[in-house]
């Protein structure tokens, strides 16, 4: 239902009404049905067949931090999208990279966008780094029955965060727990690979652009051994989305940028198809 | 046992109409000008915290004057009724038109409702388009009327005289830094004609800049960079020996508020 559909043409009274700065407590107490977590489901037999995102990985450097993620979505065997993008920035310092039902993620992500940037006009102030995180947990714990019907949705949060000056990352559960990792994170189908991966090769020194090669490393371990993961297909030029946030803000990596690393891992794996070796002590 | 007098409707609409008025000419003003990348919104506050423009969308701004809770309950109406609309339908569905068709009919309701109080506003809701003739600016006043503006604009206290002198020195195309310069001249002047001076600190200022990268386009203008607008281009013109010339050497270290 939309604003001035009302009778008067008015703003209602709940639009005048002060109180809460969230949109979310709005939109619950005005329009419960648009919540994306809202609905009941009838009983299902089984798993149901939906587009489901697979892997994102994050590390931090000194500096900031990155947020990647690769571009297949999978239904069951069948490879439902191989573009399709699950890393966004959730305001001008942070960014959500989702892992899950693809539907229901990608509204989840549009309402939090939306909750992040109605408290900054509300208020006049952006939210606290952990205030955002919160607010996360606040959602995927809404989406709880549907998780528990099989439409779970898990993201992994990267910020930078202002008061402290540096990059932070903070992982789910579908309950809505949330944890801070440090250094590096991964979730989704792949993410077993793509962790062991991030741990070999993570350094607390990393400078930005070893950290960008270490995320796209990480998933190309993933979709090295994970079939819901897609590698980079240098073929059709999809390559994974890459993101960094700094001081400065949110940042994407432009498909040349992209293309660039991809080509330069994709070229050692040529001669060494199992990537970078750690030292054995 | 008292008998209420009989009041001529007219003359009922005709009090309500001046105790809006008179609460309204109290404050100071505000002016929107559309300059060649936008629009410029210029309000006399030395209040940082209090504001009188704000965003309301991505190419939406909201501009009050008058009564501060009564404009900030409609600010907030306003930024969840786009919010919601946005939400519901697409970002590019939020439109200037829309909003100020609600808040008329809003204010309009409150007027001439018996039961409640006339709000003590007048608002301006503006909207930057791809080009100049795109965008738009409405100016609402406290009976739920709307006025459709183009060029320039004031409301509040001195709107008149304001809106006066603007007209006749406002152009098409204007740089960002001229604007606000004409729009920093006419608040200057009061009533009886004097001048007084406005310095950076007292004035709140931001834009709708149709060149700004982000999807938002709304930007305050604080600090050094608020000065330097003010400063550029003075000593050539040779007009304004009022504004202050002890913030020019800040100049150098400039590039940083630039976000």
């Amino acid at each position: 239902m939309e604003a001035n559909t009302r009778s008067t043409g008015r703003l209602p009274a709940a639009f005048l009404t002060p109180g809460s700065s969230s949109f979310m407590d709005f939109l619950s107490a005005h329009s419960p049905q648009l919540l994306p977590g809202n609905r009941a489901l009838p009983p299902v037999q089984g798993a149901i067949e939906i587009p489901h995102g697979t892997t994102i990985v994050a590390a931090s450097f000194p500096g900031g931090v990155v947020l990647a993620g690769d571009r297949r979505a999978t239904m069951g065997n069948v490879i439902a999208q191989r573009d399709i993008e699950k890393v966004f920035p959730a305001d001008e310092y942070s960014a959500v990279g989702i892992a899950g039902t693809a539907g229901l993620a990608v509204e989840m992500v549009k309402l939090f966008q939306l909750e992040l940037e109605h408290f900054e006009k509300v208020e006049g102030v952006q939210l606290s780094l952990e205030g955002k995180a919160n607010r996360l947990s606040t959602m995927i714990r809404g989406n709880l029955g549907m998780a528990m019907q099989g439409l779970a949705v898990v993201p992994l949060f990267a910020g930078w965060d202002v008061d402290r000056q540096k990059g932070r990352i903070f992982s789910y559960d579908v309950t809505g727990g949330r944890s801070e990792e440090h250094g590096f994170a991964a979730t989704g189908s792949g993410s077993v690979f793509a962790r062991g991966a991030l741990k070999k090769l993570f350094r607390e020194d990393l400078t930005e652009g070893q950290a960008l090669t270490l995320v796209v490393q990480a998933l190309y371990d993933a979709a090295d051994d994970d079939s819901a993961t897609g590698g980079p297909d240098l073929a059709r030029r999809i390559y994974p989305i890459v993101t960094v946030i700094t001081d400065e803000g949110f940042r994407k990596l432009t498909e040349a940028q992209c293309s660039e690393i991809v080509r330069a891992v994709h070229d050692r794996r040529l001669e060494e198809p199992d990537g970078p070796r750690a030292a054995l002590l | 046992m008292s008998t209420p007098f009989y009041v001529s409707p007219q003359q009922a609409m005709a009090d309500r109409a001046e105790y809006a008025r008179k609460g309204i000419a109290r404050g100071r003003s505000v002016v929107v000008l559309q300059y060649t990348d936008g629009v410029v919104f210029v309000a006399e506050n030395p209040s940082r915290a209090l504001h009188k423009v704000s965003e309301i969308y991505d190419r939406i701004a909201f501009a009050a004057v008058g009564k501060y809770n009564e404009f900030e309950n409609l600010r907030i109406g306003g930024v969840r009724y786009a919010d919601l609309r946005g939400y519901t339908y697409d970002r590019d569905d939020v439109t200037a038109r829309g909003l100020a068709n609600v808040y008329a009919q809003t204010l309009g309701g409150i007027f001439s409702s018996a039961a409640e109080k006339p709000y003590e506003v007048e608002l301006i809701v503006a909207e930057v388009g791809a080009g100049p003739e795109d965008d738009q600016i409405y100016r609402l006043p406290h009976d739920g009327s709307i006025v459709d503006e183009h060029g320039s604009v004031a409301i509040g206290g001195n709107a008149d005289q304001i809106s006066n002198y603007l007209d006749q020195r406002h152009r098409d195309g204007m740089t960002l830094s001229e604007a606000l310069k004409l729009a920093v001249e006419s608040l200057t002047r009061d009533n009886n004609g004097g001048e007084r001076t406005l310095t950076a600190e007292q004035l709140e200022v931001a834009v709708l800049d149709r060149t700004r990268p982000q999807q938002r386009k709304f930007k305050r203008l604080l600090g050094r960079q608020l000065s330097r607008l003010l400063e550029e281009g003075t000593p050539a013109a040779g007009a304004e020996p009022g504004t202050e010339p002890e913030t020019a050497p800040e100049e150098g270290g400039e590039a940083s508020d630039e976000s």
